[in-house]
């Protein structure tokens, strides 16, 4: 479902130009949960920005469920961005003077959803990170890990086939990066295919394969024992946050 | 959408305040000034009776010295004529309507007992209030009939009904003018042509007279106009019928000719006329009859001079200065909510998503600046009347009536700011649009 080949992307400033990826080739399948190793500067951002579509590239194919996204437009790139993919962020990226059921709504505002319909989604996504009470509280009066299950809420309201994961505990303490580990995985186990840049190997063991990269070149690829389940329920998980 | 982008502009003015009301006040200073000087400008440049403009002539002949023209380049003729010749001219049948006047000063008062006060009094023909479209409150004007030989009838203007009456309707009614009865006819609505083209001695923005009586009256009642009469040489003026007998200008004639037949028969029956009375020693000028547009009468007469329209260019590159102060201060406020729009465009908006959202609130901007132009250029105009009243410059005539919007050419200023205000945001809501996304997420 996902399937780059020999991707190129080059960073060119003056007289000087930087491989951020260098013939990147990787397959993930639907339903996957991957994880994306690799020192600073190794090209795990790119890669995540390449895949979101957020970034174009110089060379290579990219298909995406399918569709070849180097020929496409920005109207149809941003399309396939709010339709098929979720992103969360290491420093969340919610909107500061929004509160969180806005938050939420933004990305269903760009599918030009009914309201009705982009009520229950926003319900459903709180509910499911467990933050449904806080609907009308700003991201400036909730903790670190709430504000981090919104942008997940935020990231999953629009039931994305994709979701992609920078270093979503990087801004966290290690109890709540756990959770919202945790969480991710309940997210995987209800379907979706998750892409994880983290730098933390134990992290990443999370995961069902891991790439790691160096010089933006896939220098391995591990694959994992499938995880055992959390016994709890996803709601009662995110409520303890 | 439209709804959600307008919401999303106000949110975007609570988080930058300073900045959205330093661009408010920046597009509000510019609205204001251009406001301010086109009012003026329309106030004084404008033809109140535009859509007949081109079926009104002003009549004027060249009596003047034959050494000496009246208003060289152009070579216009005197823009009043002799009483013998609008008197002649005045027999034409060709013209749908002609009108002959003067004006002067009458006291007048509601009755014998009570004290009277001035009035500015206008001796006209009958047809000058359906040539000049002037509407009634009660009653109408007085018929050809009463013309000749003239009936004391008098129409009031709506203020002097005021007075006289209580703004009763007056209608049959009797008034004293000079210690001489009239009645009264009618009485006007609100009328204030500006300028007053029919008649621009005294200044062009004066305000229209207070009574009206027929022209033929005053003369059989030896009435004189308010103003000298213009001569181009000495004349020996014992009596009122050497006055009328003189070649001293003072009369204005206006003629409404519907098609241009009509108007040509006139043109030769003015020139047949001159050619005539040239035989007998008169007009010894060439030939300068004129038939002149409402138009360019206005023109002619220089009731907009180049200062007002420096000034209006003047408004207009304040604006663009304003303008472009807004375009670097729009570009510092989408470019410091980059963050935010890269956050929006990972999660789905579009370039022109983005493009429109800015768009829109540029719009909100430029319709706040707007109306804060207009209560600035409210401020503005008082403050002009102000002056002129404290400096008694009036006696151009009347700029105290040009602090009123002209409510076509407010709303075309408006139109023009906010399109300007627009088009100088259409750049920073592209260059926002263009940003990559990717490095303000991880800047952020």
């Amino acid at each position: 479902m996902l399937k780059m080949k020999d991707v190129s992307k080059i960073y060119r400033a003056d007289l000087i130009e930087t491989y951020a990826l260098r013939s990147f080739s990787l397959e993930v399948a639907a339903g996957e949960f991957v994880a994306v190793t690799g020192p600073s500067g190794s090209g795990k951002t790119t890669f995540l920005n390449v895949a979101g579509l957020l970034e174009t590239f110089d060379s290579g194919s990219y298909e995406l469920d399918g569709t070849d996204v180097h020929a496409l437009s920005d109207d149809a790139r941003s399309r396939l961005r709010n339709e098929r993919i979720g992103f969360i962020f290491q420093s969340f990226n919610l909107i500061p003077d929004l509160n969180v059921q806005d938050n939420v709504d933004v990305p269903l505002r760009y599918r030009r959803l009914a309201t009705s319909d982009r009520r229950e989604r926003i319900q459903s996504a709180l509910e499911l990170v467990g933050l449904a009470a806080r609907m009308k509280h700003m991201p400036s009066q909730l903790s670190g890990g709430q504000q981090q299950r919104v942008a997940i809420a935020r990231a999953i309201a629009g039931d994305p086939a994709f979701l992609l994961a920078d270093e979503p505990t990087g801004n966290l303490d290690s109890l709540m990066a756990r959770q919202v580990m945790d969480l991710l995985e309940q997210i995987n186990d209800m379907g979706t295919t998750i892409l994880l840049v983290t730098h933390d190997p134990e992290l990443a063991q999370r995961a069902q394969r891991n790439v790691h990269l160096v010089d933006g070149q896939v220098s391995e690829l591990q694959a994992y024992e499938p995880r055992v389940r959390a016994a709890a329920p996803l709601g009662e998980t995110a409520a303890r946050a | 959408m439209l709804a959600y982008y307008t919401q999303l502009a106000f949110r975007s003015f609570r988080r930058n305040p300073g900045l959205s009301a330093l661009m408010v006040l920046a597009i509000a200073l510019g609205i204001a000034v251009c406001v301010m000087t086109l009012t003026v400008y329309h106030a004084m440049s404008g033809n109140p009776i535009w859509w007949k403009s081109e079926r009104l002539y002003s009549v004027t002949m060249d009596n003047w010295d034959p050494n000496n023209p009246y208003h060289e380049q152009p070579n216009l003729p005197p823009p009043e004529l002799t009483y013998q010749d609008a008197r002649h001219l005045f027999g034409s049948t060709i013209p749908q309507r002609k009108v002959i006047m003067f004006s002067t000063s009458g006291d007048i008062s509601a009755a014998a007992t009570t004290p009277a006060r001035p009035a500015r009094t206008r001796f006209t023909t009958a047809d000058f209030f359906a040539m000049f479209e002037v509407p009634f409150l009660y009653g109408g004007a007085w018929s050809a009939r009463a013309d000749d030989p003239p009936q004391p009838l008098i129409v009031l203007s709506r203020e002097e009904n005021e007075k006289l009456f209580g703004g009763l309707n007056s209608v049959g009614r009797t008034v004293r003018w000079n210690d001489h009865e009239f009645r009264v006819s009618g009485v006007l609505d609100d009328w204030f042509p500006r300028p007053r083209y029919y008649d621009l001695n005294g200044g062009h923005f004066q305000e229209p007279d207070s009574v009206y009586l027929p022209f033929a009256w005053g003369i059989a009642h030896e009435q004189l106009n308010d103003e000298e009469a213009d001569c181009w040489r000495p004349e020996v003026i014992n009596s009122y019928p050497d006055y009328l007998a003189s070649d001293c200008v003072w009369l204005q004639m206006w003629v409404e000719l519907p098609d241009a037949s009509s108007r040509a028969r006139m043109q030769a029956f003015i020139d047949g006329y001159w050619a005539e009375q040239r035989k007998g020693g008169r007009f010894e000028r060439p030939r300068n009859n004129r038939l002149t547009t409402v138009g360019q009468w206005l023109r002619d007469r220089e009731v907009v001079d180049n200062d007002n329209r420096l000034l209006v260019g003047l408004g207009f590159a304040f604006l663009a200065v304003c303008l472009i102060n807004t375009v670097g201060l729009l570009l510092a406020k989408f470019l410091n909510g980059a963050a935010i729009t890269g956050v929006r465009r990972a999660l789905g908006a579009s370039r022109r998503q983005v493009f429109i959202q800015h768009l829109i609130e540029v719009g909100v901007l430029s319709l706040l600046g707007a109306a804060l132009g207009l209560g600035l250029a409210a401020l503005g105009l008082a403050a002009i009347h102000h002056l002129y009243a404290a400096a008694h410059l009036f006696h151009r005539g009347g700029y105290q009536e040009l602090m009123h919007f002209d409510p076509i050419g407010v709303a075309w200023a408006l139109a023009l700011a906010v399109l300007a205000t627009l088009a100088a945001g259409l750049y920073p809501a592209w260059r926002v649009g263009r940003l990559p996304p990717a490095v303000y997420l991880k800047s952020q």
